[in-house]
């Protein structure tokens, strides 16, 4: 057994007129271990089904698969991960004590440290880490068939991204939520701290360029979503004023009278999109929708939160829980054949179309959120910790909340592969490739000599014209594709085939929204970061409220991730293909930053013996994101080295060729030199840093184990005077706890500890 | 007929919690049961000062 943090005070300090705050030790390790015969045959029949589904997915070689295997062996999966994995890095790791208060108990102060239903909570926190992130990257990664993406989002968030968000969320609590950032400085001294820093500063601004990518190839040359995204501002600016002058706090009034405008703006933008003047008015080209996101990622990170942001995010979150639920419900229903094959002919090449590179490292990048995503640290630390009621409740919230996302990400993956894998290539290649019409990306994807493809220019056309754009050829990005497949089930679901365009453009709609909230609080974030950094040299700047410094540090990160989405919009080589490795790369990056954290946390709380449930994903991220940093790097291969890239298109300008590859022009060709350089360095930049911060944190842990521990950073414990259940349900020995609270008076159950 | 009413309130009253419209009730639970000195603040003032308050500190949206 470790040590476990210091608990001197704690039992003297309990009120002895309160029940107790926690259940007895022993009362719940006896309820923990005892196997009554309906519990084994429950978990034996989990086990089974999980298998029999893994069985179907796997090894099964059958003509098509059926979806509903999907669901199952996801959810099977968590189920086991989350009863017996998760309990044992609560048991052996964390060791949670719901004798200590959380910082939602002793800090309270009504606002920003509240205690909070642990259900509510788990809504919550899922709604802020889940976004277009599992939406987007499955759908990419289907180019290698279906089972490298299924068995890592599966296997990889049981192991490695819940582990991560819970891990972090609890170590945060205890440090009286503080972020990701400042444990970084604490745990591994000034240089890791820095490098870290730096690091996040640089990924927030790769992330956030790459999903504004996605928006813009979404709605270029697309009129209907550019009305009906367009007028998500709008409604936004009056769900704004409407909560600030006309009634305040109603936010589930407000929120449903924003649902109603923007399913109205979806029907309103069919119409427009119909008209003459409406088609000519919003066919806008994605340079001209790179540079309105570019503006209106300035404006709306220096307008106040309440105009914009605050009105906007209760309208994406009412969209996330809503689309969720029924996207879940339709493929139940629904339950689609699949046809797509479990490996697919790109599986072991490296110049796939939809994105380049081998399987190995470059699918566990394409695949960030939903099976590891460093952002979610930011998240898991910093907000969700200060409204915990009770420390045993980060399993269910962060180790739980993760696994939601996950199965987001499998229904994503789902939805995009039941759609035609002709089509499904036809969109996701670059420009270059199909050439952009209908005969074109027929001729090119039936020359790439798939199993059963053969797609006419006639399908493609009817698609589109289904789901009521002009085009489909080369809508990359991942948004598109999810939003026809989701189109076809739901259409089977709710309307019939004349609903698909309200469908495809439904989720359009809320992958934008996910997208632009995402932008918008990004980059005030970064915003925050850089203020920050530059207020260590001149202190005028950590001033929040001094609007010159808040506007150059809006300017420069807008400018920063501005670049970057321009530089993507306009590559030659499908900004897609070539940047959406980089954006993996960075989350997971960040993920390998956080778990080096926490395994110099952990080592300094002597837990020695399962330090290897923190060093296991740190390794695989490692590896993987080093690996793949190093295939963008030095690779001699054109399509996968942006250095090799670089060298070939320089060396055909000097040769004096006035075309190259898919560059067709000189300018263009130049485009390439210069954007492989800048992705180049970039990646150069961000794993010299990640490489600093692991060894800083594995010299912190080395240093830690010769010691036999090491000084711990959490905030004293404060014995609790309340208490919550852990998990959804509470079991017999909670129920018995919670039932003597109940019983107490009112003034004495919602007493706050630690309070004057 | 009932259990369905029921039901839906429930998730209207879960819904209305997840995107925090219950924000000002638990800032007055919090206020009485603390025991501050002076009024608390209203409902309008309370929610001003909140949004006020998340414009200098930011919470980040997830990819």
């Amino acid at each position: 057994m470790g040590k476990v943090p210091d608990q001197t005070g704690l039992a003297e300090g309990l009120d002895p007129t309160l029940p107790a705050p926690a259940v007895d030790d022993s009362v719940r390790e006896a309820e923990e271990r005892k196997w009554t015969p309906a519990k084994i045959g429950l978990w034996v029949a989990i086990s089974l089904l999980g298998a029999v589904a893994w069985f179907m997915l796997a090894l099964v070689r059958g003509e098509t698969v059926n979806a509903i295997w999907f669901v199952f062996a996801a959810v099977c999966t968590y189920l086991i991960g989350y009863r017996f994995y998760s309990k044992v890095i609560e048991r052996y790791l964390l060791k949670p004590d719901d004798h200590r208060a959380t910082p939602a108990e002793y800090k309270a102060d009504g606002k920003d440290y509240v205690r909070t239903d642990r259900n509510v909570l788990f809504g919550h926190h899922f709604a802020a880490i889940a976004g277009a992130g599992p939406l987007v990257g499955p759908v990419i990664a289907a180019q290698m068939g279906y089972l490298p993406g299924t068995i890592w989002i599966i296997i990889g968030v049981v192991l490695a991204g819940a582990v991560q968000d819970y891990l972090v969320m609890f170590f945060s609590m205890r440090r009286g939520g503080r972020s990701l950032g400042q444990m970084a400085r604490e745990e591994l001294g000034v240089i890791g701290g820095t490098a870290a820093l730096v690091a996040t500063l640089l990924i927030m601004i790769i992330i956030v360029a790459i999903l504004a990518l996605v928006v813009v190839n979404a709605l270029g040359e697309s009129p209907w979503g550019v009305f009906s995204v367009g007028m998500t501002i709008p409604i936004a600016l009056f769900m704004g004023v409407y909560l600030r002058f006309i009634r305040p706090g109603k936010v589930m009034e407000v929120s449903i009278i924003g649902f109603v405008l923007l399913m109205a703006a979806i029907i309103g933008g069919g119409a427009v999109a119909g008209t003459e003047w409406g088609a000519a008015f919003f066919h806008l080209d994605k340079v001209t929708i790179a540079w309105g996101i570019i503006i209106y990622g300035f404006i709306a990170a220096i307008l106040p939160v309440w105009l914009l942001l605050a009105p906007r995010d209760y309208l994406s979150t009412f969209m996330k829980i809503g689309v969720i639920v029924m996207l879940a419900l339709a493929i139940i229903v629904v339950r689609p054949e699949i046809t797509v094959p479990a490996f697919s002919e790109f599986a072991g090449r490296e110049n796939g179309p939809v994105f380049s590179g081998a399987l190995f490292p470059f699918l566990f990048v394409t695949i960030a959120c939903g099976a590891l995503s460093g952002f979610h640290a930011l998240i898991s630390s910093g907000t969700t910790p200060k409204l915990i009621e009770k420390e045993r409740q980060t399993r269910f919230i962060g180790y739980g909340g993760m696994l939601m996302e996950s199965f987001v990400a499998i229904m994503a993956l789902v939805a995009a592969i039941s759609i035609d894998r002709g089509i499904y290539f036809a969109m996701n290649a670059p420009l270059a490739l199909t050439g952009g019409t209908v005969e074109s990306a027929a001729q090119w994807v039936n020359s790439l000599g798939l199993a059963n493809v053969n797609i006419t220019p006639d399908v493609l056309a009817q698609t589109a014209k289904d789901v009521g754009e002009e085009s489909i050829i080369s809508r990359s990005g991942g948004a598109p594709t999810l939003a026809v497949g989701l189109a076809h089930i739901m259409q089977q679901f709710i309307g019939g085939p004349g609903m698909m365009a309200f469908w495809y453009h439904f989720a359009i709609m809320f992958e934008a929204l996910f997208i632009l909230t995402a932008v918008d609080a990004g980059t005030r974030v970064a915003r925050f970061m850089l203020q920050d950094s530059i207020g260590n040299f001149i202190p005028k700047f950590k001033e929040a409220s001094w609007r010159p410094g808040a506007w150059l540090c809006t300017a420069i990160m807008v400018g920063a991730w501005g670049a970057v989405l321009l530089m993507g919009v306009t590559d030659p080589l499908g900004g897609i293909n070539t940047l959406f490795p980089l954006f993996g790369i960075a989350n997971q990056l960040l993920a390998a930053i956080a778990l080096a954290v926490c395994l110099a946390i952990t080592a300094k709380r002597g837990v020695f013996k399962w330090l290897w449930i923190v060093a296991a994903p740190l390794a695989f991220a490692a590896v993987v994101t080093i690996t793949a940093s190093f295939h963008k790097i030095f690779s001699p291969v054109p399509a996968v080295g942006y250095f090799a890239n670089n060298q070939a298109f320089s060396k055909a300008l000097a040769d004096g060729k006035t075309e190259f590859g898919t560059a067709k022009t000189v300018a263009a060709m130049e485009a390439v030199v210069r954007n492989t350089m800048i992705q180049g360095v970039l990646s150069v930049i961000f794993v010299t840093l990640s490489i600093i911060v692991i060894v800083a944190a594995l010299i912190a842990t080395v240093r830690a184990i010769r010691a036999g521990g090491g000084q711990d950073h959490e905030d004293p414990a404060v014995p609790s005077k309340v208490y919550a259940p852990a998990g959804l349900i509470p079991t017999p020995a909670e129920k018995k706890l919670l039932a003597e609270w109940n019983a107490l008076p009112a003034e004495k159950r919602t007493q706050k500890a630690g309070h004057h | 007929m009932k259990a369905v009413v029921r039901g839906f309130r429930g998730v209207a009253t879960y819904l209305g919690s997840l995107m925090g419209a219950d924000a000002y009730r638990k800032y007055l639970e919090h206020f009485t049961s603390s025991g501050h000195a002076g009024p608390a603040m209203t409902e309008r003032e309370f929610w001003r000062d909140r949004m006020d308050r998340q414009d200098s500190n930011p919470q980040g949206r997830c990819c």
